[in-house]
């Protein structure tokens, strides 16, 4: 009895659902043919007319707007796999200080989250791009012997460059998403029993130690969800590159709608090639959560 | 019944629509306008000369002037004006759905913007006759385009400044790297802090960055223009109504230039026309004779209003771009055809 109810809700649910969106689906044809702007993706196989700064492969301005799309993309991804990662370190690092006994570490790590997640990412960048890298002059600072030399070109590392739009951009998610992570992270180790951290003090296992092996393993669980949406936060910040110059998916996205005038298709490309990336960053999370639960 | 059913179904969908739309069948947009008392006018907002946020709130500039133009003409009243700050990619799109009126926004006119098949715009005349241009600071050295090979060159992303730079710097085969930003204070801030060698945008946009900088002497504009930008102010296609009353209130804006007309002396011309039945012309132009407003779907008066509210066009360029305005700009091709530029109305009959 009670299952054909909640089998009927369900059903009621669904239709209702789905007759909304057909609702939205048949205003927007009609409002679109009003408008004479009837859906049509062909402006993709024309050529897209601009150049671009950087690129992952080769790209002229004779090529399609899907090939400068495309590229738009390799440039997104290359700056939030590398966010990413640089930020997971960073907020570990600035998470585990934050509880450490150490009050130095205790207070810089305080100090940088609260500082930072007082500041819009918007004008962090800002910050990091007109300060940071554009007030330097031509000439470069070396670091490292001449490793690494920073100018308001970019920087340059073991012969690599990176253009100081991308570095600014990256270091900025870098430092914005960390704040953050890192507040995960403490809340992950909170959530692990006083009574663990005594044990294995009173085993005598070093503080570095006794965190990776005994305190972190057990927070995983807690940190994953948050850590998981933090991720996606920074993939969906990545496009605020447009004001810093950097050529994202959404900045070429920007310029071939303004071409073609084909706001709709391009909003459009740019939803779904946003949700499926951060369907992906959401699986493999999931995969890792299975793992560690697994192991555990 | 069948009627009233019908009539609920329309009214319905059209509650559901949110965004209106443009108008429903066979009411002209100019209709809406006068119904609602207030014009909706994009605008930039962002270009001093042209339209510049005041620090007291309101707009002021060229393209602002003829959003109030158009108000006075279609209302009666020049301050019954929404503007609305557009950014380059923003703006089509507000005039098709509907969001705004009129687009007096630096626009320039060409074919894929006015095509049925591009954007499907209606333009009305050139208010301004723009080119792009490239400027770089005075230290460099650099006179020509070929002199910029290989270097950086700041420009605004997603306008046709972007397409201009590319054409012209292909057709001579000198390789660049554009560092693209979204907005014209970006672009200022990349070139001036050295990101580039040179930054490129329409002239009267350079001028009007120019007049901001510390030291605008040190900067020069090249002598090269990359294109033609004839800057006109826009309606969403297929109105005829709104496009023809737009159109003639620009030409409006451009007769009574030539005919010496302006915000001082309308009052006394028109008591001159309104006891002296022989002078056809101005009679007819200031609507006292031909009914030429009622015609367009506007008051007869409607120059008279324009009049007195800007000024001719001589009057708005001088306010905005002359002399002794912020940002200088000389007349050139700008000015009516008696005085060697590119303005002509065509007669108000």
């Amino acid at each position: 009895m009670k299952r054909s109810k909640d089998f009927i809700i369900q059903i009621a649910t669904y239709i209702i659902l789905i007759g909304l969106f057909s609702i939205f689906a048949n205003n927007l044809t009609v409002n679109l043919t009003r408008n004479n702007m009837l859906i049509n993706f062909d402006w993709l196989k024309s050529p897209a007319g601009f150049a671009m700064a950087e690129s992952a492969l080769p790209f002229k301005p004779s090529d399609s707007y899907l090939w400068a799309i495309i590229i738009g993309w390799l440039n997104s991804l290359k700056v939030i796999f590398s966010g990413l990662i640089l930020a997971t370190l960073l907020g570990l690092v600035t998470g585990v200080s934050r509880t450490s006994k150490n009050i130095l570490l205790r207070t810089l790590s305080s100090t940088y989250i609260g500082l930072i997640r007082q500041v819009p990412l918007l004008l962090q960048l800002f910050f990091w791009y007109f300060v940071g890298f554009l007030s330097l002059s031509n000439s470069s600072i070396s670091l490292l012997g001449s490793l690494v030399s920073i100018s308001n070109h970019g920087i340059q590392i073991l012969g690599i460059n990176l253009s100081a739009e991308f570095s600014a951009l990256l270091i900025g998610l870098t430092v914005f998403t960390g704040a953050s992570i890192a507040e995960v992270i403490r809340g992950g180790i909170n959530s692990v029993p006083m009574g663990q951290w005594e044990a294995f003090r009173s085993l005598g296992i070093s503080e570095i130690m006794g965190i990776s092996k005994v305190i972190v393993p057990q927070a995983l669980p807690a940190i994953l969800p948050g850590l998981t949406s933090q991720y996606l936060n920074l993939a969906k910040n990545s496009t605020l590159a447009i004001a810093v110059g950097y050529s994202d998916i959404y900045a070429i996205s920007d310029t071939s709608i303004t071409q073609t005038g084909r706001a709709i298709e391009g909003f459009f490309i740019l939803m779904v090639s946003f949700l499926l990336l951060n369907l992906l960053i959401t699986e493999i999370m999931e995969l890792i959560n299975k793992l560690i639960l697994n192991s555990n | 019944m069948i009627k009233l059913f019908s009539r609920a179904v329309i009214g319905l969908s059209l509650l559901c629509s949110a965004c209106a739309g443009p108008t429903p069948n066979n009411l002209s947009r100019l209709d809406l306008i006068q119904k609602r008392g207030e014009l909706n006018c994009g605008v930039s907002g962002k270009i001093p000369g042209f339209s510049f946020l005041q620090s007291d709130g309101s707009y002021e500039g060229l393209d602002i002037d003829i959003c109030k133009a158009m108000a006075a003409a279609f209302i009666g009243n020049s301050s019954n004006v929404q503007y609305r700050p557009l950014t380059a990619a923003e703006r089509f799109t507000a005039l098709k759905t509907g969001e705004i009126d009129i687009l007096s926004r630096n626009t320039t006119h060409n074919l894929s913007r006015d095509s049925i098949g591009g954007n499907g715009l209606t333009f009305a005349p050139v208010v301004f006759h723009d080119g792009q241009g490239l400027m770089v600071k005075k230290s460099s050295g650099i006179n020509s385009l070929e002199e910029l090979r290989g270097s950086n060159i700041c420009v605004g992303s997603g306008t046709t400044t972007e397409q201009n730079l590319n054409d012209a710097f292909q057709e001579r085969n000198i390789a660049y790297k554009p560092i693209k930003y979204q907005d014209l204070n970006q672009v200022v801030a990349g070139y001036l802090q050295g990101r580039c060698k040179a930054m490129t945008s329409d002239r009267s946009q350079l001028a009007a960055a120019r007049s901001g900088f510390r030291e605008p002497k040190s900067h020069v504009i090249l002598e090269e223009v990359l294109s033609k930008e004839p800057l006109a102010p826009a309606s969403a296609g297929g109105d005829q109504k709104l496009s023809d009353a737009m159109r003639w209130v620009i030409y409006a804006l451009f007769a009574a230039e030539e005919q010496g007309i302006n915000k001082d002396n309308i009052n006394s011309k028109l008591l001159l026309a309104n006891s002296d039945p022989t002078m056809t012309s101005m009679r007819r132009f200031l609507g006292i004779d031909g009914e030429l407003g009622k015609k367009l779907g506007l008051k007869n008066e409607f120059v008279v209003n324009i009049i007195r509210s800007t000024g001719n066009y001589g009057e708005i360029y001088e306010r905005h771009l002359g002399k002794n305005s912020s940002v200088p700009i000389p007349r050139g091709l700008n000015n009516i055809y008696k005085s060697g530029g590119l303005f002509i109305a065509p007669p108000l009959k």
